[in-house]
């Protein structure tokens, strides 16, 4: 039988072990933010084509992160796809006049959503629809182009 | 004496049966307050049963039983522990808590029940040890107790809230003679002293009879004899006198309940 | 003729199995039943909750740290042979992460503790019953449910999800040792790449909320079997065997269905 104060003090360490190794997932492997999504804003763009996009995506700037993909919805009057993201609230300086383009890590890797910022003075707020958009390039259909362009010009 | 005001339990018509085989068919048994009340029987005849019907953890197809006009059945779960906390019952085995030592086994009713401090604690159980004669023995663990000791313990924890009463399972059985004689000593003790009300469980008639003021002999489900001890070692009834006298056939038979022996041994399974 | 009879005796053995089946099925609820009605009064005796969290998590710590470490190292060697041919051992990191964090720490801690700490408490609680220190217990006005069974039932079920966080953060560390140290992916790629994919609300937070869910399934099954257990040696160690069974199939079911909800988009 062991004693209860050994007892109580290895309950203790057991429950600074947890924590610990919480903390090593919270900080280490995810990298969780403290500053939170919670103050994030949204943002919708519309694109005529996101092949491979998903929701959870990232949303990048200059390579940064600064945000995820929150859905993905179809707009049958234009037959394009909306996407809504938010970025995170202290990325708030972002010109109202950037574009945003599906692109691809790697040859095959994931999608994911780039924005280049423009040059108007008004930043996007919460709402904001950025309205310049490129698609996603489609490796089958650039290999075609390429072949088709090759077969016109002999 | 059948319903007056020293009557502490009262069994009335009471039925039990588990699965489908009837235990008890209708006994009627009056524990007078103060008094050793001895239910004595052949083995099988449901005496434990009993025991845990009176304690509440069985519950009886017909009949009551009322502990100080209270029908313990019909008690709500609350009033029912309080009631419990009244009475005592001493396993066949001791039953001890295996984990914790003999001074917490007696310590563990007081802990449970009252807000007592540690210090007195500690004296009542050292107090209790001493009256079975084990103070000695307090930091041992139940395993290393023999049978006899395990039971003395469980005695002195049964009377460490001073309950009411004790119910007794097999208080003597698988002793030897000086601890039986110590077992024996301790409950006419506690019974005169303490002025509690006993029930006794038992096969032992010699000892039975030796402190009990009461005797009911249970056979097949009923009462078929009660009485003095002086009374039923007199009497003509053959249940009593193949008990008392421990005749190996009689109105109990030696056999359980079997198709014959030639039909058995002729029967082919296919 | 006997063929009939064979098979009206297949049936009457069908239907009693069935008959029982909804039996402890019945009875396994009300117990819960009557553990979550005693539930608070038990709260206020930490003391009992404290020995059995030494108890059951304690005791099963060396056992979850070094699985969590050989988890996590074997997964680095089988993904690194798989990412290098893609050239894309950089995302080994990510690979060992999502793994542990998602499924295996959840499951896998499960498993162990069903064996190592769901079979003792079923044992401890048959023998308890098999003992009669269950009913002496109820004749001295103790409940045993409040006294026995709920110090267990709040240990276990605080303990297992601990348990699995450990696992998981043992298991990247496992991973980063054979990955960085044995096999050359390069440290900061390790970290970063993991970083970017793994998602603390997402999978972390998920992952947890399995390992909750299993928790109270196993630490359940445990203790009804212990509780319901035929009060002899054999039916004790026969319900010790059904509750690492019972266990391991439920948590794996529940992790299917879980998995589905979660992360099945």
């Amino acid at each position: 039988m062991v004693n209860s104060r050994t007892i109580e003090v290895w309950v203790g360490i057991f429950i600074t072990i947890a924590a610990m190794a919480l903390f090593i997932l919270a900080m280490r492997v995810s990298n969780l933010s403290l500053s939170g999504e919670a103050d994030g804003f949204q943002v919708t763009a519309s694109f005529n084509n996101i092949s491979g996009l998903k929701v959870r995506s990232a949303v990048t700037i200059a390579g940064v992160r600064i945000g995820r993909v929150t859905a993905i919805d179809y707009d049958p009057q234009d037959f394009s796809a909306l996407v809504t993201m938010e970025i995170e609230g202290r990325y708030d300086q972002l010109p109202s006049d950037s574009s945003a383009s599906v692109l691809t890590a790697g040859l095959l890797g994931e999608k994911y959503i780039g924005i280049q910022p423009g040059g108007a003075d008004e930043n996007l707020v919460q709402g904001s629809k950025i309205t310049l958009t490129q698609s996603a390039i489609v490796l089958e259909q650039l290999i075609s182009q390429f072949i088709f362009s090759k077969g016109s010009a002999q | 004496m059948k319903t007056s005001s020293d009557t502490l339990i009262q069994v009335t018509d009471l039925h039990f049966a588990r699965s489908g085989r009837p235990i008890f068919a209708g006994i009627d048994i009056n524990v007078r307050r103060g008094a050793i009340t001895a239910i004595m029987g052949p083995s099988g005849t449901g005496k434990t049963t009993l025991l845990k019907l009176i304690g509440g953890q069985l519950h009886p197809a017909k009949g009551s039983i009322l502990i100080d006009g209270e029908n313990v059945h019909r008690l709500s779960r609350r009033r029912l522990y309080r009631l419990r906390r009244r009475m005592s019952l001493l396993f066949q085995s001791g039953a001890l808590l295996t984990d914790i030592s003999v001074f917490d086994n007696v310590a563990f009713p007081l802990r449970e029940h009252t807000d007592l401090p540690e210090s007195l604690i500690r004296d009542l159980v050292l107090t209790k040890l001493e009256a079975v004669g084990l103070r000695g023995a307090a930091k041992l663990m139940p395993a290393e107790l023999s049978g006899g000791m395990a039971r003395r313990v469980a005695l002195a924890r049964a009377i460490a809230l001073d309950p009411e009463f004790i119910m007794y399972d097999e208080p003597f059985a698988g002793q030897d003679p000086i601890s039986m004689g110590v077992v024996l000593e301790l409950i006419r003790k506690l019974n005169k002293s303490l002025g509690l009300t006993s029930i006794i469980v038992s096969h032992d008639i010699k000892e039975t009879s030796a402190i009990a003021d009461y005797i009911y002999l249970l056979a097949d489900g009923k009462v078929v004899e009660e009485g003095a001890p002086a009374e039923l070692t007199a009497s003509a009834s053959p249940w009593s006198k193949q008990f008392m006298q421990g005749l190996p056939d009689g109105p109990v038979p030696f056999h359980y309940p079997a198709p014959s022996l030639e039909e058995d041994l002729l029967h082919v399974t296919n | 003729m006997s063929l009939i009879k064979q098979l009206s005796a297949l049936m009457q053995h069908l239907g009693q199995g069935g008959l029982n089946f909804f039996q402890r099925l019945g009875r396994g609820h009300l117990l819960l039943l009557q553990l979550l009605t005693g539930l608070l009064p038990s709260l206020l005796r930490p003391r009992l909750i404290i020995y059995q969290i030494y108890m059951v998590g304690v005791l099963s710590l060396i056992i979850i740290i070094v699985s969590g470490l050989f988890v996590g190292m074997v997964l680095a060697l089988q993904g690194y042979n798989t990412l290098v041919d893609f050239g894309a051992e950089e995302s080994l990191g990510t690979v060992v992460a999502l793994t542990l964090v998602r499924e295996l720490g959840p499951v896998v801690a499960a498993l162990l503790f069903a064996g190592r700490a769901g079979s003792a408490l079923t044992a401890e609680i048959g023998l308890m019953k098999a003992t009669e220190q269950l009913s002496a217990m109820e004749m001295m006005a103790v409940d045993p449910i409040r006294r026995v069974l709920l110090p267990r039932f709040i240990a276990g079920f605080i303990s297992l999800p601990m348990l699995a966080v450990i696992f998981s953060a043992m298991g990247v560390l496992g991973g980063y040792f054979i990955g960085v140290g044995l096999l050359g992916v390069d440290e900061g790629a390790y970290w970063s790449q993991m970083q970017g994919k793994v998602e603390f609300g997402h999978d972390i937070v998920n992952g947890i909320i399995k390992s909750v869910a299993f928790a109270f399934v196993a630490v359940w099954i445990a203790i009804f079997e212990g509780y319901d257990a035929q009060p002899t040696s054999e039916g004790v160690s026969r319900a010790t065997t059904r509750t690492v069974v019972h266990t391991s199939l439920a948590v794996l079911g529940l992790d299917f269905i879980l998995t589905a909800l979660m992360f099945g988009d």
